[in-house]
């Protein structure tokens, strides 16, 4: 399992950055909303490999936040509480904001004996939090507790 | 890397750092050597001058000599916090993994009894205890029964018949904090822990098989039933989604709060509320239920160890020697300037470190105090230590908890590879059983700092003095 660097680019949604105990994500995309969805990616590419796993179960998530950064915590936890009571991995995210409603919708599949085992996230952090616009797009930041 | 020329020395293993102009703040207390200071991150420094900020700081904010760059409060940062002065309680001093520790058992055997057998013993560890990413455990437990963990800690777990009641004495708060309050628990907290109790988690969390290499006090080694080529069993793990789940809800409430409990927060990391606060309450009472459910987790990995000892040693004994927590905040009575006060201990990636004659220990410590271990990486070893009286260690009892990080888990990926460390490893003969190889390349010896360096600056600084050191055997990563 290789954990690309930073920066996260166009070609390249996401990376990764040095941090002492845990592990710093970075994301990009046109939108906040993207690069949130982006971020989602980030992490749970940490825990097993995205690419073989199935879509096949749903989640949708909403929750109210006024401040974008922690919307960006709030989603990542969210997505994280909900995989681990339902001992699922998610692959594919969708995220949409009205005002400071955010609705959110993950798919992915169960935990089997044949998916790559990664580690395990307990939670996004507040540290290095950050959702800020860049050229051509959205970057988005934090450490998670690994 | 860490510019110690800001730093002034105190004493041979202690440094303070000056406070800026203008910057105000409590004193600022480095336990380390030279070369210890200079191996850390300058976010450190940043860290710990940061938690010097919070109101009600009684004495220094400290950091321990394997302290390492984390999040709000450094990896192996203390601090303690007087309610009657404005005190807060940080989450963000406690941090996600709640009441994570150690428990070390203490067989009866040696290893040369032991090593036959090893490689069916290391395949029969890993196959019954839950470890890794999407592992569950045995025990599925309803809401009730969970509100029963989170009150009564290790005992549940004794009731149930996962141990020996002998075993509570050994365990911190003799296996039951107070104060736990499971209606200040969010139900997505209790969703996440019905599936969980009994796993082992992944990351830095182990199950390792040991063996006593060397003693260094040999009374104190007496005291806890060490011996050169004794077998010993050490868990490491927490309070697995609970915890992780009350982190997440009180870091965002606390660190929201703030400003509305007229709170200037220097890093949103620090969350916190005051002490007698509505919310400082409730996090408290959800806090000491997840140390609960760490203590009873705890329990249960011991009991499933010892049915698996059992099949190949069935009359072998294996006792708690020990077991400590790391990421607390607790309530304990310290002398300060010579007056006994109440005191909101947090210990952030430090071990609590109680000196002989301590009310809280078992009789069989009394005289030789708490058992301290510095759990090091699985290429390495790990130390038990025996905690001081307050007049050597001056961190409110506190001492390291384990070699501390040196290198990134990013960095190390680049430098190691999974498979190629376990075939190291199992050369050097220690078997290493992951369902991770990823994992094991992150954990890699080579990314923590020296742990012999470690615990000889931890004595040297009088936090704790060396007992035993243990080389690793067998170890269960998740």
């Amino acid at each position: 399992m290789v954990l690309p660097d930073v920066p996260a680019t166009a070609t390249q949604r996401y990376g990764y950055f040095d941090h002492d105990a845990d592990l710093g994500i970075e994301a990009c995309g046109a939108t906040p909303e993207a690069a949130m969805e982006a971020a989602a990616e980030a992490m749970f590419a940490v825990m097993t490999d995205l690419a073989a796993l199935r879509p096949e179960q749903q989640l949708e998530l909403d929750f109210d936040e006024a401040d974008p950064e922690l919307a960006l915590v709030t989603w990542l936890n969210l997505l994280l509480a909900e995989a681990q009571s339902r001992r699922l991995v998610w692959c594919r995210f969708r995220l949409r904001r009205e005002g400071s409603r955010w609705h959110g919708e993950a798919a992915g599949q169960p935990w089997t004996a044949e998916l790559e085992r990664g580690v395990e996230v307990k939670g996004a952090t507040l540290t290095q939090l950050s959702l800020t616009p860049q050229e051509g797009g959205w970057r988005a930041r934090c450490v998670v507790d690994v | 890397m860490m510019d110690i020329a800001r730093l002034r020395q105190a004493g041979p293993y202690e440094w303070t750092l000056p406070p800026s102009a203008g910057e105000g703040g409590g004193e600022v207390r480095l336990f380390a050597d030279a070369e210890l200071l200079r191996g850390m991150d300058d976010k450190v420094l940043e860290q710990i001058r940061n938690v010097a900020r919070l109101p009600g700081l009684v004495g220094a904010a400290m950091t321990m000599p394997d302290a390492h760059w984390g999040y709000g409060f450094p990896i192996g940062g203390v601090a303690a916090f007087d309610a009657d002065a404005g005190g807060v309680v940080s989450a963000g001093g406690v941090g996600f993994d709640i009441s994570c520790g150690i428990r070390c058992l203490r067989t009866d055997l040696s290893w040369e009894q032991l090593a036959p057998q090893r490689h069916h013993l290391a395949d029969s560890l890993f196959r019954e205890i839950p470890a890794g990413v999407g592992e569950e455990g045995r025990l599925r437990l309803s809401v009730r029964e969970l509100e029963q963990v989170m009150r009564q800690g290790a005992h549940w777990a004794v009731a149930q018949g996962f141990g020996p009641a002998d075993d509570l004495p050994y365990i911190e708060e003799r296996g039951c904090v107070g104060g736990a309050e499971p209606d200040w628990v969010s139900d997505l907290a209790k969703k996440r822990q019905l599936g969980e109790m009994g796993t082992l988690g992944s990351g830095n969390h182990y199950l390792e098989v040991q063996v006593v290499d060397r003693i260094h006090d040999e009374a104190a080694a007496a005291a806890f039933g060490l011996r050169v080529g004794q077998v010993l069993v050490s868990i490491h793990c927490g309070s697995r989604g609970l915890g992780h789940q009350i982190g997440t809800d009180y870091l965002l409430l606390l660190a929201k709060s703030a400003a509305s409990l007229g709170l200037t927060l220097p890093d949103r990391e620090l969350a916190c509320a005051p002490i007698r606060s509505d919310v400082g309450q409730h996090y408290l009472g959800a806090m000491n239920s997840a140390i609960n459910c760490a203590l009873a987790n705890r329990q249960i990995l011991a009991a499933l160890t010892r049915g698996v000892l059992a099949r190949y040693w069935p009359s072998a004994r294996l006792d708690t020697l020990f077991d400590v927590s790391h990421n607390t905040c607790k309530v304990e009575r310290h002398r300060v300037e010579g007056r006994e006060r109440t005191l909101y201990v947090h210990r952030k990636g430090a071990t609590r470190a109680f000196g002989p004659g301590h009310a809280g220990l078992p009789d069989a410590y009394q005289a030789v105090g708490q058992p301290v271990i510095i759990g090091g990486s699985m290429g390495t070893g790990s130390y038990i230590l025996a905690g001081n009286p307050p007049e050597q260690n001056r961190a409110f009892a506190s001492a390291s908890h384990g070699a501390g990080r040196a290198m990134s888990r990013h960095q190390a990926l680049k430098f190691w590879h999974g498979r190629q460390l376990v075939d190291e490893l199992a050369a050097r003969g220690i078997l290493i059983r992951s369902g991770s190889l990823r994992g094991v390349a992150e954990e890699a010896p080579g990314a923590y700092k020296d742990v012999d360096r470690v615990a000889e600056v931890t004595e040297a600084a009088g936090l704790a003095r060396r007992v035993a050191f243990l080389r690793p055997k067998i170890c269960i990563k998740g």
